[in-house]
């Protein structure tokens, strides 16, 4: 497996160069670019993993949930060097490691196989038990989830064991761009403090509340950050 | 002499002290016999409360971290439920883990269907690369148990079952055994069928293997059974009907062959009532078994 170096070079403003290697296209609709912005953040400035810890076990660990319109994630582990940006081009073609929902064993630093909703979050609060278990206190685990993915029922039972649990380490981010049917009254959040979680609601476009939102302090709790972006069209 | 699930939770417990590599699963079934392990070991032993789906993820996340995790609970709460995380949690991430079940096709008859699951091996049967042991005996069960737990990152199934031969066969996880040998039929005999298979061939010319892991089949000894015998074979298992007669007809698939696959109708019962009576109901006691195998070999 060809690993790129990471290019320091690379800023927020050249991912839609890239996601055009997948798309064809320089617009790109909400569904592709609702997570650009979390994941942009995360992967600049709050995990500590790169291409050369991608295996180290200390690494902190991202998983994607919501596996579908996974240009973005693509696009940032391209951007940071995960693998080489001409692997884009390829984007669901046969001989690609590029499909439409992203598979752990083919591509470098995809933590989970994802697509099929409902099944981030419980394998990431199985990480976290996992780690502690093995004394590794510092890595955190962090699983993005869809505002309408929070309708499975996997994710409530997770939801409502890791907050009893007290799993410091988990952090779960929720981009919330409407698309549940029936909609979360009282907001998403809500749900998480009601199992005992920390959490927060911000602007998903803001980069500097992302970044006060991953990185705010939240001892003996798991930590949920709701970004709301425009709504899927 | 213990229960198979009962034996699950010593020999569990034991090698939790030995092995750091080794996790567990729990949602609240047999959550009494493993309070004092979970006390030695309060990272390594989790109750995630009655949530099943979570119980499968949990271990697929213990597994992405290096654990070898083991997940119990009833077999239609561990495979049938949470199927889609046992396939998509192990096999799709790449990773591997232990599950095992108790209560198997009927072991508590008078809780009803609902606890029921005959059709957990053929549900398997649709995932790749699972290891099936259906041990026959308490110390088969141990014996099973420590060769799933030791065996790398492999995906194992132990299916415990109340139901129990008298006395255990030296299993080694792999191979079939023959235990009788004869020329006109060869009867297969899984995990706690054999003592009723022993009792129901008693002086017929027929070969009786005995196999306490049914996958990997181990097609070769039929494939040897068969050429000394006539190519007719008899299954007979502890869960669904017929289970097997795939990978039977892929063993004999160069040998003209029939195959009569006996084991738990497909029909539900209904019935409430004792094991016995359920075992007589779906004709794999010795009497109905000796009717229906000297029919087909006739």
């Amino acid at each position: 497996m060809s690993h790129a170096t990471a290019d320091p070079g690379v800023r927020h403003e050249d991912l839609g160069r890239l996601m055009a290697l997948m798309t064809g296209a320089e617009k790109h609709g909400p569904a592709a670019t609702s997570t650009l912005d979390v994941l942009w953040v995360l992967y600049d400035r709050v995990l500590r993993v790169a291409p050369e810890t991608a295996g180290d076990p200390g690494r902190d660990r991202f998983l994607l949930s919501k596996g579908h319109g996974p240009m973005a994630y693509y696009a940032v582990l391209a951007a940071k060097g995960f693998f080489p940006v001409d692997w884009l081009s390829g984007f669901g073609s046969y001989d690609s490691p590029l499909g439409h929902h992203p598979d752990r064993v083919l591509v470098p630093g995809v933590e989970i196989a994802s697509g099929s909703l409902g099944h981030g979050l419980p394998l990431a609060v199985g990480s976290a038990l996992g780690l502690r278990a093995q004394g590794l206190a510092d890595p955190a685990v962090w699983v993005l989830i869809g505002d309408a993915e929070l309708d499975e029922g996997s994710n409530h039972e997770a939801l409502a064991y890791a907050g009893s649990a007290g799993l410091e380490r988990l952090h779960t981010v929720v981009v919330d761009n409407d698309s549940a049917t029936h909609g979360w009254p009282g907001g998403i959040a809500s749900r998480f403090e009601a199992a005992g979680w920390s959490a927060v609601t911000v602007d998903g476009r803001d980069h500097e509340a992302l970044h006060a939102a991953f990185t705010a302090p939240h001892p003996g709790r798991p930590h949920a950050v709701v970004a709301r972006v425009e709504k899927k069209a | 002499m213990d229960t198979m699930r009962e034996r699950f939770v010593s020999v569990t417990s034991q090698l939790l002290d030995e092995d750091p590599r080794l996790a567990l699963v729990l949602a609240e079934i047999t959550m009494d016999g493993f309070r004092p392990a979970r006390e030695r070991h309060p990272d390594r032993v989790l109750n995630v409360g009655i949530r099943e789906q979570l119980l499968v993820g949990v271990g697929g996340g213990l597994a992405l971290t290096g654990l070898r995790p083991i997940m119990h609970t009833f077999a239609s709460f561990l495979v049938e439920r949470p199927f889609e995380q046992v396939k998509l949690d192990f096999g799709h991430q790449g990773t591997g883990g232990v599950l095992v079940s108790a209560a198997a096709s009927y072991d508590w008859p008078a809780g009803g269907f609902t606890h029921m699951a005959p059709g957990d091996v053929a549900l398997l049967d649709t995932l790749d690369g699972w290891t099936v042991h259906v041990p026959g005996h308490p110390d088969e069960a141990e014996a099973l148990l420590r060769h799933a737990y030791a065996a790398g990152d492999d995906r194992v199934y132990v299916r415990l079952s109340a139901l129990s031969n008298g006395a255990p066969r030296p299993v080694d996880g792999l191979r079939t055994e023959t235990v009788r040998e004869g020329g006109s039929g060869v009867v297969v005999a899984v995990g706690p069928m054999l003592d009723n298979v022993l009792a129901a061939t008693e002086g017929l010319d027929v070969t009786v293997l005995y196999a306490a892991t049914v996958r990997p089949f181990d097609g070769a000894a039929l494939r040897t059974a068969a050429g000394r015998a006539a190519a007719d074979v008899v299954l007979v298992e502890p869960y669904l009907a017929g289970t097997s007669a795939g990978a039977a007809a892929e063993a004999l698939v160069d040998v003209p062959h029939r195959v009569l696959g006996l084991g738990v109708g497909r029909a539900e019962l209904r019935r409430y009532g004792t094991v016995d009576e359920h075992t007589a109901a779906h004709g794999l006691d010795a009497r109905s078994l000796r009717e229906r195998i000297t029919a087909f070999l006739r």
